[in-house]
């Protein structure tokens, strides 16, 4: 097929007088594509996701999935779409079997017809078959989404921040299943609040403040961050940002994890950021290069942004 | 596959309903609860009401109306006095709410075919039990004289002029059965419903279903047939406690008056998805429900307070509230035992309210979220 | 010097369920202390505990050396918290919200306008204080509400999940508050299921099924499961079979 899965052409939308929620975004989503949406809270990642789902209308711009243009043929893309909400949006009072028959059901199948789909997400919940949906765990109940949204083979998938509030093995797993549904050629569009996800996508669009800061693969994104990079370490933390940030060479000095990533305008020898820390009275200095990552990325098109901005 | 969907929408609002017990409890409760409680508690009926008498004239008379006060039923003698002043203390202590009076001459005057007079005293602190009794005591009395007189028109100044068409005995519960039902029908089927589809959009599911191939209208009907079936099955409850424990009837058709009760609810159903179409929470759904819909129900419909002692500007409001026309209509049925050709026109008129409501919440339904 | 938190033995059951299962740990003065676990594994119970709102069943516990027996309510008097769900009125400006906490804790006025200009300033909030909170940027609200957690300076301070969902920058801006409050010798306790948070934390434990699984610095728990970040180490003692 030649059409995109996803196409959105210079998308905006504004909610009351003021708020900015999506400026002008475009990008594509192939077929077959685990595509990743990656920004914070309030970036406008729900906006995007809920306009391709039909569910809002942009102001200004185009927006089409599987090739139907989202105003005129919502009809159709509701058939064809599986879409799950940022919160838990399934019948809490009813069970998991009655929800995924439901669900079967008003998209005009059964939980037989499309059992193949499903089969790896649901042989995990059948154990709890007859439990009501409210009484699952949060890795259950994403399971449970994820089932009732592909129950009748859609051609998209769209989900919203599916990973939030899910601990870490739940999140490994439900990743784990993405990557089978890839396979079996459904596109999918999956928006996350957490950077470390998106060496989990083939694509990604870094978005913040409504405005796509950068669309890539992970891989690609993380190398054009083309400044030396270094993690530095001592005694005492606190200080030790302050006094790198005062260093003539620094780009900038964010916290990461136990260390402090240090970027620098210039290379230079680490014996240099040696001495300048030990002239301020560091202790246990430890300094390597280090290996950028999404989010030293993403907080380096951030600051080009307010540059820009400014 | 419409039908098919249809089905699984309603299988699981059922679901709903039977899952959350309480609610349903509260829903099926509140109907019997709320009639036996206006039937039994809040009555303005008099049974054995304790009165003083107060005998000046110690004559024939005066005993002859004092046994039939008695013989009725509806009062009981607390003490007899032996001067004014004693009626006073009486009312003070709280004994009695009212004494008869009966004055020396009464007897000589009775004979002489001369005016008599016969004070009625009634403690007037509860406004509604003393016009009540000085109107049961006052007709008693008249019906005495008229006996005493043989038909001829009483000589006496006490007015005996009570009319008590249609509930010979006022009975109260056949004012309230007809109201309570009305409350009913509105409560189930306006704010149910209005917080059954807020609940959706609160708990996110409303975006799920959007989102899904589902007809709006397909939600919209699939949501209310059940509160429809909840409503109807209350109203047979309510008649049945008014019929068989309170002895009320129903003279009129059994089946028009199902189908009026219909019209009502459908009325209020589309007032009901009208507000849920318009708020976002349950919370809001429920105050707007119940400050919007249940009091003008309560208070403006002619339920409680009648429509022909209010002041001009609500008797023009009450016309716009549909309680208003369904209690009118439900009365002239039940009571009356009139057919269609005399309520044609109320009929005629809820119909209209329901079809504005109808309208008006199928142009307010989103078929996106905003 | 005494640690700022000691649990011993520390257990809480609800009926035939063991929710937390006899741990013991120490929280040594000014250190940012990681508590994690996945959902479920105790975390909040054992939180609850140490905080004076639940009575433990068996062991013994002291927190800012008080005992959680005996004296819940200084222990509630003595630490703050913040979570990252609950912990602003969104209906209230800051100032608001600023004097509300301040005069929970029974700070005199005088001393909670100062620090209501101090706050704003610090923030580069000023100009703000009128505005609801509701208006203002995520990234805001939860730096906001970690200094008014630490208004009444308090010797420990419990933080639920806190950066969940914010940009890196704002997150990066968070971590340096609290190392800057933990430099003053103030002890911080996070507890998250995120793994990504526990690489700030200057040690971390790893609550599995209602027991302590792991003790240590991220760097060291790191060296001994052979594992690149505390998601793999956390992966590998959930899922010991994969």
């Amino acid at each position: 097929m030649s059409t995109n899965a996803i196409k959105v052409e210079s998308a905006s939308k504004r909610y009351g007088k003021g708020v900015v929620a999506l400026d002008k975004v475009s990008f594509e989503v192939g077929q077959g594509e685990l595509f990743g949406l990656i920004g914070p809270d309030g970036a406008g990642k729900t906006t995007l996701i809920r306009i391709l789902a039909t569910l809002l209308l942009a102001d200004e711009g185009y927006a089409e999935v599987n090739g139907w243009e989202v105003r005129k043929d919502y009809r159709k893309i509701r058939r064809h779409i599986g879409y799950m909400p940022g919160r838990f949006s399934l019948y809490q009072d009813l069970s998991v079997e009655e929800n995924l028959h439901f669900f079967a059901t008003i998209f005009g199948t059964s939980i037989e017809e499309n059992y193949d789909l499903i089969r790896d997400i649901y042989v995990q919940l059948e154990p709890f078959r007859k439990r009501k949906a409210g009484k699952l765990s949060g890795g259950m109940k994403q399971k449970l989404a994820l089932s009732c949204a592909l129950i009748h083979k859609p051609a998209v998938l769209l989900l919203d921040e599916p990973t939030t509030g899910v601990d870490a093995v739940s999140r490994q797993e439900f990743w784990e299943m993405l990557r089978k549904l890839k396979e079996k050629g459904i596109a999918i569009l999956v928006s996350t609040p957490y950077m470390d996800e998106a060496s989990l996508c083939e694509r990604v669009a870094l978005i913040q403040k409504g405005h796509i800061l950068s669309i890539d693969e992970p891989k690609k994104i993380v190398s054009a961050f083309d400044k030396p990079l270094f993690a530095v370490r001592t005694n005492d933390m606190y200080r030790l940002i302050q006094d790198l940030r005062a260093f003539e060479s620094t780009h900038s000095a964010f916290p990461f994890g136990e260390n402090v990533h240090l970027a620098l305008k210039n290379p230079i020898w680490p014996e240099a950021i040696q001495a300048y820390l030990a002239g301020k009275g560091h202790t246990d200095i430890e300094i390597h290069p280090a290996q950028a990552t999404i989010e030293d990325a993403f907080m380096e098109l951030m600051g080009q942004e307010e540059e820009v901005n400014q | 596959m419409i039908m098919k969907q249809f089905g699984i929408f309603i299988q699981k609002e059922l679901y709903h309903i039977f899952r959350d017990r309480r609610t349903l409890l509260i829903l099926l409760g509140m109907p019997v609860v709320l009639v036996l409680l206006f039937g039994f508690a809040i009555t303005n009926e008099i049974d054995n009401a304790r009165i003083a008498i107060l005998d000046e004239s110690k004559g024939e008379m005066s005993r002859e109306i004092t046994q039939r006060l008695v013989a009725s039923g509806y009062f009981l003698i607390d003490e007899n006095l032996r001067e004014v002043s004693e009626i006073e203390q009486h009312f003070r202590e709280g004994k009695t709410k009212m004494a008869v009076v009966f004055p020396p001459d009464l007897q000589e005057n009775i004979r002489r075919h001369l005016p008599a007079q016969i004070q009625l005293i009634a403690d007037a602190t509860d406004p509604n039990t003393a016009t009540t009794l000085i109107n049961y005591a006052s007709a008693i009395i008249g019906q005495q004289l008229r006996e005493q007189n043989h038909g001829q028109a009483a000589p006496m100044q006490i007015n005996t002029e009570v009319k008590m068409l249609y509930n010979p005995r006022l009975k109260s519960v056949f004012m309230f059965v007809p109201g309570v039902m009305t409350v009913i029908l509105m409560l189930v089927s306006a704010m149910m419903t209005s917080i059954a589809i807020t609940r959706e959009k609160e708990l996110g599911t409303m975006e799920v279903l959007l989102a899904s191939p589902l007809k709006p209208s397909l939600i919209i009907i699939g949501k209310v047939i059940p509160y429809i079936l909840l409503a109807l099955a209350n109203t047979v409850v309510i008649l049945m406690l008014g019929t068989f424990v309170f002895g009320m009837p129903v003279k009129g058709s059994l089946l028009l008056l199902g189908l009026e009760c219909l019209l009502f609810v459908v009325t209020s159903l589309a007032l009901g998805i009208l507000i849920s179409t318009r708020t976002e929470s349950q919370q809001v759904a429920m105050l707007i429900s119940l400050m919007a819909l249940m009091l003008p129900t309560i208070l403006l419909s002619g339920f409680i307070f009648p429509i022909e002692s209010m002041p001009k500007v609500l008797q023009v409001l009450s016309n716009i509230i549909p309680a208003k026309w369904f209690i009118i209509i439900i009365k002239n049925i039940m009571l009356k035992g009139t057919g269609v050709g005399f309520v044609w026109k109320e009929s005629l008129i809820l119909t209209g309210m329901a079809l504005f409501f109808i309208g008006a919440s199928v142009r307010n339904f989103k078929i996106r979220l905003e | 010097m005494t640690p700022a938190i000691t649990a011993d033995k520390l257990t809480k059951k609800f009926g035939d369920f063991t929710a937390v299962n006899q741990i013991t740990f120490e929280v040594k003065k000014g250190e940012i202390f990681g508590f994690l676990g996945a959902n479920g594994a105790g975390k909040t119970t054992a939180m609850r505990m140490l905080n004076g709102l639940s009575r433990p069943t068996a062991g013994q516990a002291e927190v800012a050396g008080f005992n959680v027996y005996r004296q819940a309510e200084k222990i509630k008097r003595h630490i703050g918290y913040m979570s990252q769900k609950f912990s602003l009125y969104e209906d209230l400006t800051v100032r608001e919200n600023i004097r509300f906490y301040g005069g929970i804790y029974g700070l005199p006025g005088r001393e909670i306008r100062r620090q209501e200009k101090e706050l704003t300033a610090s923030l580069g909030m000023e100009g703000y204080s009128n505005t609801l909170v509701k208006a203002i940027p995520l990234g805001w609200k939860q730096k906001l509400s970690f200094s008014i957690a630490i208004m009444h300076r308090p010797e420990i301070v419990f933080l639920d999940e806190p950066t969940g969902g914010v940009d890196p920058i704002t997150r990066r801006q968070f971590w340096e508050m609290i190392y800057k409050a933990a430099s003053e010798g103030m002890t911080v306790f996070v507890t998250t299921h995120y793994m990504d948070e526990a690489e700030y934390c200057g040690r971390v434990s790893i609550m599995v099924d209602g027991h302590i699984a792991a003790l240590d610095t991220p760097r060291a728990l790191k060296e001994q499961f052979g594992a690149e970040s505390m998601n793999d180490v956390f992966l590998q003692l959930t899922r010991p079979n994969q």
